[in-house]
């Protein structure tokens, strides 16, 4: 059985000694990422607490900019940090612990790319229908709240 | 580079498995299957989770006021016992890649050691897990229900919580709890809360200081705090107390925030009790010699990929639940 190890992270800026090194450096990245997410959590500053851009107005072009600018305009960016954090983490230990990265491309792609399809799908649909389903409540009540 | 196939003559037959485009062996390639397969209900889980926030945005539980213990400590500490569940999660991992690597050096005494912290690793963590449920099921203020559904806390004046406890009013009441030995033997009643409605109202009528704060969320993202006037005045909804958490109430608000709390921690907690049990079959295994006669350590890596995923989903429970 071939056990060679692919040594380098950050697209090769990265280079460790030993597979062991590696698994103490990849522990070391993921540390201080969820060392970052626990402050950001406690903290909560002020600058990530509402959205950066406020949406677009009128017409087929603002529409569209509203939808490939959404995760600015519609998200808080301390969320949209955590999620970007957290797809980071998943991918250093789907990479260096799981051996992804010592895989052919045919198997990362099997898995990868069928597993980040079918769920941005469903996180699409159920977000949308959830937020139609808030304002449902709201607007189409009498009152919600007794 | 490596997909490109530089040589297209069959060096095997072309049927019955002789290709191997993807270079890896038969159980890794299933337990690959199976994460993937396993990866789509937990993010079907969540996104379901997503699904019943997003329907309630307005009014979601805040996560840093719900989680707010530490085992052995009195006082408000947010996140800081999940980070270290996460943290001792993360460091099993490393244990086990490590002895996965120990493994292809054949080093039997390593992948024993490195294994057994896996496994102690496991263990905490899953404590951990039983011990957040229990604080969340115990509940720590208590708060009224209204007819509607809706959780009322009670704060004071500068927005510290009050206790139900710290405020209800005893009243004499005839009301006993139904037992099945009463009336018709197969029903009973569930747990009852400590304070009726009635001593709670009449708590909150008595003490001045105290105000209701709402489940809805304002502007800055805090939960709304009445005034005095609209406090008394709501306090003509209030149908029941609420302690703790179960399924159908809970004192955190969102009845269906509770759901999804026990249902994928518990789906995840129960993921990672079957990779405690498997990681102690390998163990003994490796003891025994399996491996080592069978000449390589396969099976390590396989368990391993299984324990890499229950870390994997927990990192997404974590920002999912905690955070975001």
């Amino acid at each position: 059985m071939a056990h060679e190890h692919k040594l380098s992270i950050f697209r090769g800026r990265l280079t460790f000694k030993d597979n062991i090194q590696k698994i103490w450096g990849v522990l070391i990245l993921l540390s201080i990422i969820t060392a970052i997410e626990v402050a950001l959590g406690i903290k909560k500053p002020e600058i990530f607490a509402s959205p950066w851009l406020s949406p677009f107005e009128g017409g087929f072009f603002a529409m569209l900019g509203n939808i490939l600018l959404g995760m600015f305009i519609f998200m808080k960016p301390l969320n949209l940090i955590f999620i970007v954090l957290t797809i980071v983490k998943a991918y250093y230990i789907t990479w260096d612990f799981m051996h992804m990265r010592d895989e052919v491309m045919g198997l990362r792609r099997a898995v990868v790319w069928t597993g980040v399809f079918l769920i941005c799908y469903l996180v699409f649909i159920l977000l949308t229908e959830g937020d139609y389903i808030f304002e449902v409540y709201k607007d189409g009540f009498q009152t919600w709240d007794f | 580079m490596d997909a490109t196939v530089n040589h297209t003559a069959n060096d095997g037959p072309t049927w019955g498995g002789g290709n191997q485009p993807l270079k890896a062996s038969y159980g890794k390639l299933m337990m690959w299957f199976f994460i993937l397969s396993d990866a789509l209900t937990f993010s079907g889980f969540i996104a379901a989770y997503g699904f019943s926030r997003f329907k309630f945005i307005d009014s979601w539980p805040i996560a840093d006021e719900v989680f707010t213990h530490v085992p052995f400590f009195h006082g408000n500490y947010p996140m800081y016992y999940v980070a270290f569940m996460t943290f001792v999660l993360i460091m099993s991992s490393v244990t086990m890649v490590l002895a996965v690597d120990a493994g292809h050096k054949m080093k039997q005494n390593r992948v024993i050691w490195y294994m057994f912290f896996t496994i102690i690793g496991g263990i905490i963590f899953v404590s951990s897990q039983g011990w957040e449920w229990a604080t969340f099921i115990k509940g720590e203020y208590g708060a009224l229900e209204t007819k509607g559904g809706k959780i009322l806390q009670l704060v004071d004046v500068e927005g510290n919580r009050i206790a139900l406890s710290d405020i209800a009013t005893p009243l004499p009441t005839e009301r006993a709890q139904h037992e099945r030995k009463n009336g018709i033997w197969f029903t009973d009643e569930g747990t009852r809360s400590t304070y009726t409605a009635a001593e709670a109202v009449a708590g909150v009528l008595a003490n001045e200081e105290v105000l209701i704060r709402t489940i809805y969320l304002n502007e800055d993202g805090e939960k709304t705090v009445l005034s005095r006037e609209e406090t008394v005045a709501k306090l003509q909804d209030v149908t029941g107390t609420v302690e703790g958490a179960n399924l159908i109430h809970n004192e955190y608000g969102v009845p269906l925030f509770g759901d999804f709390f026990f249902f994928i921690t518990g789906f995840h907690g129960f993921h990672v009790l079957t990779g405690i049990l498997i990681n102690i079959i390998i163990f003994f295994n490796v003891i025994v010699g399996t491996y080592e006669r069978r000449g390589h350590y396969e099976m390590v890596e396989k368990v391993g990929l299984y324990w890499h995923f229950v870390d994997l989903v927990w990192v997404f429970v974590f920002t999912f639940f905690y955070l975001v």
